[in-house]
């Protein structure tokens, strides 16, 4: 059901763990949905320049937030608020249909991190 | 790679024994049974004989044997069967909450037809309340469904006690015994039940074949309507090295019944010990003794199901989550929510069912590798960095 770079990015995923005092936090889901995704940012003059991730759901899940995390990784916070779920699916090459809200989970992660971020830094 | 099946709910290998009786009926023998020449006769012996052994196995008479597609058939069948033949008496019916989907989403479709389900609650072990059935009867209850043993959590239930009750009051009881056959001994007559249904790729038998027994003498409406194969209660034509086959397996799951189940549970034992006793934070669903045999379901807390299944997969390992048939759907299992369990930790549940082929050092990999995939994904997780350092039983 998935295909090859997903399982890759599920079995040997990047960016896992939470990085310390994070520059920007998000986390979104519920646990009674089974998906539950964390975001850290490390921001510098704007730019993304360390992303981590935590995941509590299916491969899908834990797939499209190793590769958010990858894509976001030396981005401007504007760039990365423009990174939409299909382009973090179209990376994987595709999802399954009942999948792709998790790839949806990792877009909002990552707003939310920015969110934070920006709400905690407003000039 | 090394391949290690423990799935053996959801299916079963073909024994050799079984298809080594069945191959003559793909080539040499493999007239219509429903033709009158030669071909068709010799096809026919085949299949009643099938018919008779099966028949002699599960306590009824060859008459009260229909073969069907399978288990998800006879289900249907069983229900949508007796909603025809008594809906001028009544049209209510009662089914357990733990119910193969075969049965769940046939009722919703009956449901939408005018009749009318209760559903029966379970405990935490999965077994079913009487006391409830008992209160949940009315004038117009037409039938009483509850499976002998549950697909995903092995819990074996009261049936021969619902069957009682169903008697008690005159309604038509049905038990769903697709897992129980062949792991532990069925019989009509000491069940007490009016239809049960049951599928030869359970025990080793072929897939695409199973029966539904009605009782002698039980009105019943038709699924399936053609020619005049099942004495016209069902048509299509006779599947006859299946039904071979179905026999066989039967037969040889009945003989080697005693020496199975105590191997395929201590395999089962041996698992559930070092799981509980080697993974913190997990919890075995389902009665830990009142259960089939080859059955272990467990939850592991703060990570998902899915994600062991996939990871246990790359190391050969082939398992279930929750429900093979709930796999395609985000919902945690209907069974596992109906035993209260909370639905974060029916999201990670795995089932592990084991089989005659099975070895005690596929079980010792198992677990091996088990364990540094739990720790590997709680790594990963939000939810266990919350909990760590802290002892919780669950």
């Amino acid at each position: 059901m998935y295909n090859e770079k997903v399982m890759e990015a599920f079995s040997h995923p990047k960016n896992v763990g939470e990085i310390e005092n994070p520059d920007g936090f998000g986390k979104v889901g519920n646990a009674a949905c089974g998906d539950i995704m964390q975001i850290t940012l490390k921001i510098e003059d704007d730019r993304i320049v360390d992303a981590k991730f935590k995941t509590f759901g299916c491969a899908a899940a834990i797939a499209t937030s190793s590769t958010a995390t990858e894509m976001v990784k030396g981005m401007t916070l504007d760039e990365a608020l423009q990174l939409t779920n299909s382009k973090v699916v179209e990376e994987l090459e595709g999802l399954p249909p009942q999948k792709i809200h998790c790839s949806v989970l990792a877009e909002e992660a990552i707003k939310a991190a920015i969110e934070d971020y920006r709400s905690k830094n407003k000039k | 790679m090394n391949r290690i099946y423990f799935d053996h709910a959801a299916t079963t290998p073909l024994d050799k024994r079984v298809f080594e009786k069945m191959t003559p009926y793909f080539t040499e023998i493999a007239g219509n049974a429903n033709s009158q020449h030669y071909f068709g006769r010799e096809a026919m012996k085949a299949v009643d004989e099938a018919r008779d052994k099966i028949a002699s196995l599960i306590g009824a008479r060859p008459s009260e044997i229909y073969f069907t597609s399978g288990g998800t058939e006879a289900d249907n069948w069983a229900l949508r069967g007796i909603a025809q033949a008594f809906k001028n008496k009544g049209r209510h019916m009662i089914i357990s909450k733990i119910e193969h989907a075969a049965m769940i989403t046939t009722a919703a479709e009956l449901e939408k037809q005018g009749f009318e389900f209760t559903y029966l609650g379970v405990d935490e072990n999965g077994v079913v309340d009487l006391e409830e059935l008992e209160r949940s009867i009315r004038p117009d209850t037409i039938f009483i469904g509850v499976m002998y043993a549950n697909n995903e959590v092995g819990t074996i239930e009261p049936v021969k006690e619902v069957a009682r009750i169903a008697k008690e009051h005159g309604i038509t009881c049905f038990s769903d015994c697709v897992q129980a056959m062949g792991a532990i001994p069925v019989n009509v007559k000491d069940l007490g039940v009016d239809l049960l249904s049951f599928s030869a790729h359970k025990f080793y038998g072929p897939k695409g074949i199973g029966a539904l027994y009605i009782r002698n003498g039980l009105p019943m409406g038709r699924i399936i309507t053609g020619g005049h194969q099942e004495r016209t209660k069902r048509g299509g034509t006779t599947n006859v090295p299946a039904v071979v086959g179905f026999a066989e397996a039967l037969s040889i799951a009945e003989k080697e019944l005693d020496e199975n189940a105590k191997y395929v549970s201590g395999l089962r034992d041996r698992f559930i010990d070092r799981v509980l006793s080697e993974i913190p934070f997990v919890k075995l669903n389902g009665h830990r003794t009142q259960r089939l045999p080859n059955n272990a379901d467990i939850s592991f807390e703060y990570i998902e199901g899915e994600s062991i299944l996939f990871s246990l997969d790359l190391e050969g390992i082939a398992v279930s989550s929750g429900s093979a048939c709930s796999s395609g759907s985000l919902e945690p299992s209907h069974v596992l929510l109906a035993m209260g369990v909370d639905e974060a930790l029916a999201h990670g549940s795995i089932r592990f069912t084991f089989g005659k082929h099975n070895t005690v050092e596929e079980v010792d990999y198992a677990v091996d590798k088990l364990k540094e995939i739990v720790a590997r994904l709680r790594a990963m997780s939000p939810l266990f960095a919350e909990i760590k350092g802290e002892v919780k039983n669950v």
